[in-house]
């Protein structure tokens, strides 16, 4: 890719871009200009402005002040319909499509022009629609087919439909929200593919990211924001991105950048060997998961890997008591938990942070001490029996919480949506530690957050481990299981399909492992049995 | 029993089937689009008693049923603006329409005739068999046993499955009820959508109502529909929100009413009102044996505000 000439248009620019929602000043003076034809990332924490400022250049909000200018022209958009017609397409985070419809139902719905009447009256033709749908995947290498229900795609699929969409609706420019955030690696791979072959098609494009490799990979050029203002940019075409020499500093700096400080570093950690805490044997739901045998020790994070919805949510349930198993045993330290409540599972040493915190981890409405001290019914830290509370012992136990955990909040009698969704987090966290946990089961713990929050949820997982304890972390952030697993396993359909130590840790080995595109299996897996292979290749 | 099974109660099925058919295809339509709509039953009252009140005002039975519709279409819009301009919820909505209907009804008649309960006769709809038709071979003598009324009934599923899913605004009404925000970053207004299905719903309760009240009978009787409204719901959900499938359960619940009547003649053994009860009782069972998790529309019965 060619440096941007200073003669051609911008394919977008932004100039002195304001937006204030209330106290929150999310865009200060932004400009942007990115060239045409270029892949250019936007690259901040959550907070940072990114999404506002997309979605002023897309119409779905005004700005207080500046100018939106496409192609050297001026435009000021009062809708995303408008957006379209210019030729703007968003890919949102949040997936747009309609499970129930076929892929081209969904692509042109809403599309049809023409009198109320026709509409009413002619019939669509979804067999033109659908070859023209075909025509556009194959030349871009989507590999998706038309006729075929949403629901019954894979995550990376949608991803491409969310992006066949826009490209139906005339979408010279494509806005990307964090597109890779639920994919696998190979998924991930095939994404790029179809970027940087739409980028040779002349498409342009902005790519919304806080990963790090992704931008390094794809991106033409850069740009940082932080607390709603730029705080740099980089050119990323031309380097020898290849070279490490060349690639960590640009890097560090660009992380430095965006939190505006270097990336604060985990501690080394030495491998520790204890005693089986957590032991799995022929644990199956009937259904969606197993039946799969799995060994956690003391002082170990044995992270499991997989494609959303192989049985991820599934094991966490069972393991929790939230679901019934049809077959096999869960032993926690020595004893055979499968039939025991959940309660009785926290009291011996279970702790567990949820995967949809909104849903199972807080209640929103309730204050930040009701839900430091919710679930503490026998022995907890603030009351002498089960039927009275010590308001003030909570008081006290969520102040510590708050302390310990850095949650930036106001006071502890504020409901809890009014914290950032990286304060809940902690908050959670702080409060599963509290159960003093033998085993805890972090399901997505830092999922949305930012690199702080981060850091700061993976120490107090490896704290945990330090004193002896045993992690199960499910993860869908491969390089957050690089960071802090000792160990790893891949679900697949429910079955273990391969388990690697964090010395071998292989990317492209658990790609495959995760697709289920194993022709041979490289590495002998331990922990399997024939049967899992069998269902793996 | 071959007197029993005859063409005469197949027609008679057909006919008890229309009153339950077009509340039906607007609960459809009305679910479709994303609205729960339980009100059905008053809508269907306010369609019958409208239809004779307009067709006892003016003399014209035509006019009585434009009246049924438009009776229908207030019913629907009320409940339109509650639901979908308001966004308020949606079930109490539609439940507040039931009560309204039932009360309001009950209560006009003695305000208008002066009586209680039962109406006098009003003009009815003429219901003409077709001409030619009784001349055709083998489905000549059964068309024969019906009028214009009741193919234009029939003709409406057809338009209804038709509009719904061959079309584009079939299409978008469809992504409402599948998917509000979806439909709404698609450039579709969700709100008029849901707001013109709604109204239209109130219309075909409204005509099935009226089909009961001044094309069946000629007089409008409170409550006088008897939780068929409820029936073509139980009918939308057994056929799993789909035209065809729900068509063929209100046929069945024809069925159950004509053989009802037949057996009354047959027998003097059993209890009529048991009888009666026949086509209830198979909606009961039919619910809660054969349909296991119904399959509603992904996003019905949540009220859309824009974010």
């Amino acid at each position: 890719m060619s440096a941007p000439s200073v003669h051609k248009a911008a394919a977008i620019r932004l100039t002195g871009i304001d937006k204030r929602f209330g106290a929150v000043h999310a865009n200060r003076a932004i400009d942007l200009s990115v060239a045409p034809g270029s892949i250019h990332g936007l690259l901040g924490e959550n907070g940072a402005g990114k999404s506002t400022l997309m979605k002023i250049l897309f119409g779905m909000i005004h700005a207080d002040e500046g100018r939106v200018e496409i192609d050297g022209t001026p435009v000021a958009f009062r809708s995303s319909a408008e957006a379209l017609s210019a030729g703007i397409g968003m890919v949102q985070q949040h997936f747009s499509l309609i499970p129930a419809f076929s892929v081209v139902e969904n692509l042109i719905m809403g599309r049809a022009r023409g009198s109320v009447l026709s509409r009413l009256t002619r019939k669509l033709d979804l067999k033109a629609a659908a070859e023209r749908a075909q025509e556009l995947s194959d030349r871009f290498g989507f590999g998706i087919d038309p006729l075929a229900k949403v629901a019954t795609l894979s995550v990376g699929a949608r991803q491409k439909v969310e992006i066949l969409k826009a490209l139906w609706g005339g979408a010279r420019t494509l806005v990307l929200d964090e597109p890779t955030a639920a994919l696998s690696p190979p998924e991930a791979d095939e994404l790029y593919a179809v970027l940087h072959r739409l980028r040779s098609e002349g498409t342009t494009i902005v790519l919304i990211s806080h990963k790090m490799p992704e931008i390094m990979h794809l991106c033409d050029r850069v740009t940082v924001l932080r607390d709603g203002a730029v705080v740099g940019e980089a050119e990323l075409a031309g380097q020898a991105l290849d070279e490490p020499a060349v690639r960590q500093p640009i890097e560090a700096a660009l992380v430095n950048m965006m939190i505006g400080r270097d990336k604060p570093e985990l501690p080394e950690r030495a491998p520790l060997e204890g005693p089986v805490i957590l032991d799995i044997r022929g644990l199956t739901d009937g259904t969606r998961l197993g039946p799969i045998d799995l060994k956690v020790h003391g002082g170990e994070i044995v992270a499991v890997v997989g494609v959303e919805g192989n049985g991820q949510s599934e094991l966490v349930e069972l393991l929790m008591g939230l679901r019934k198993a049809r077959d096999g045993m869960i032993g926690i330290d020595n004893h055979n938990v499968v039939d025991w409540p959940t309660q009785r599972r926290l009291d011996a040493g279970l702790a567990h942070i949820s995967e949809d915190r909104h849903a199972t981890g807080v209640a929103d409405t309730m204050s930040l001490i009701d839900n430091a001290s919710i679930g503490f019914v026998d022995g907890a830290p603030f009351s002498g029996s089960p039927l009275s509370l010590s308001q003030k012992q909570r008081r006290i136990f969520t102040e510590v919480l708050i302390e310990q955990h850095k949650v930036r909040t106001p006071s502890p009698d504020l409901p809890m949506a009014s914290l950032s969704g990286g304060n809940q987090q902690k908050l959670v966290v702080g409060r599963e530690l509290a159960r003093a946990p033998r085993l805890m089961i972090a399901a997505q713990p830092t999922r949305g957050l930012d690199i702080g929050s981060t850091v700061a949820v993976q120490d107090a997982l490896l704290r945990l481990r330090a004193e002896g304890n045993a992690v199960l972390l499910l993860s869908l952030d491969l390089n957050e299981v690089f960071a802090i697993a000792d160990r790893l396993v891949v679900l697949r359909k429910g079955r273990i399909v391969g388990t690697m130590q964090s010395a071998d840790f292989d990317i492209d080995q658990i790609g495959r492992w995760m697709s289920g595109a194993v022709e041979h299996v490289a590495t002998k897996p331990e922990e399997t049995d024939p049967q899992t292979l069998e269902a793996a290749s | 029993m071959s007197d029993f099974i005859t063409l005469s109660l197949f027609a008679s099925m057909l006919h008890l089937s229309i009153p339950v058919i077009l509340p039906m295809l607007g609960g459809l339509l009305c679910e479709r689009s994303g609205v729960v709509n339980i009100g059905l039953e008053g809508m269907m009252l306010g369609g019958a008693f409208g239809g004779v009140a307009f067709s006892y005002l003016t003399g014209n039975p035509w006019l009585g049923l434009a009246g049924a519709m438009s009776t229908g279409a207030l019913a629907g819009g009320l409940l339109a603006v509650m639901s979908v301009s308001l966004r308020g919820d949606q079930v109490i909505g539609s439940t507040a329409i039931n009560l309204i209907g039932a009360g309001l009804t009950a209560a006009l008649v003695p305000i208008i005739w002066g009586i209680d309960g039962t109406t006098p006769s009003v003009p009815k709809v003429p219901t003409p068999p077709l001409p030619l038709v009784g001349d055709l071979p083998l489905i000549g003598p059964l068309l024969a046993e019906f009028s214009l009324i009741d193919i234009i009934a029939f003709g409406l599923v057809f338009l209804v499955w038709w509009v719904l899913m061959r079309t584009d605004m079939g299409l978008r009404l469809r992504a409402c009820g599948e998917s509000a925000v979806a439909a709404d970053a698609a450039g579709i207004d969700v709100t008029r959508v849901r707001f013109i299905a709604v109204t239209l719903s109130g219309v075909l309760a409204a005509l099935g109502g009226a089909y009961l009240s001044i094309v069946t009978l000629d007089l409008f009787q409170a409550s006088m529909t008897q939780g068929r409204g409820f029936l073509a719901l139980a009918a939308m959900v057994f056929g799993k929100w789909r035209v065809g499938p729900a068509f063929l359960v209100c046929l069945g619940f024809g069925l159950a009413d004509a053989v009802a009547l037949r057996a009354q003649i047959f027998t003097d053994d059993l209890p009529h009102d048991l009888l009666f009860a026949l086509p209830y009782v198979l909606a009961l069972v039919a619910l809660a044996t054969f349909v296991g998790r119904a399959s509603g529309p992904a996003d019905v019965g949540k009220p859309f505000r824009r974010a």
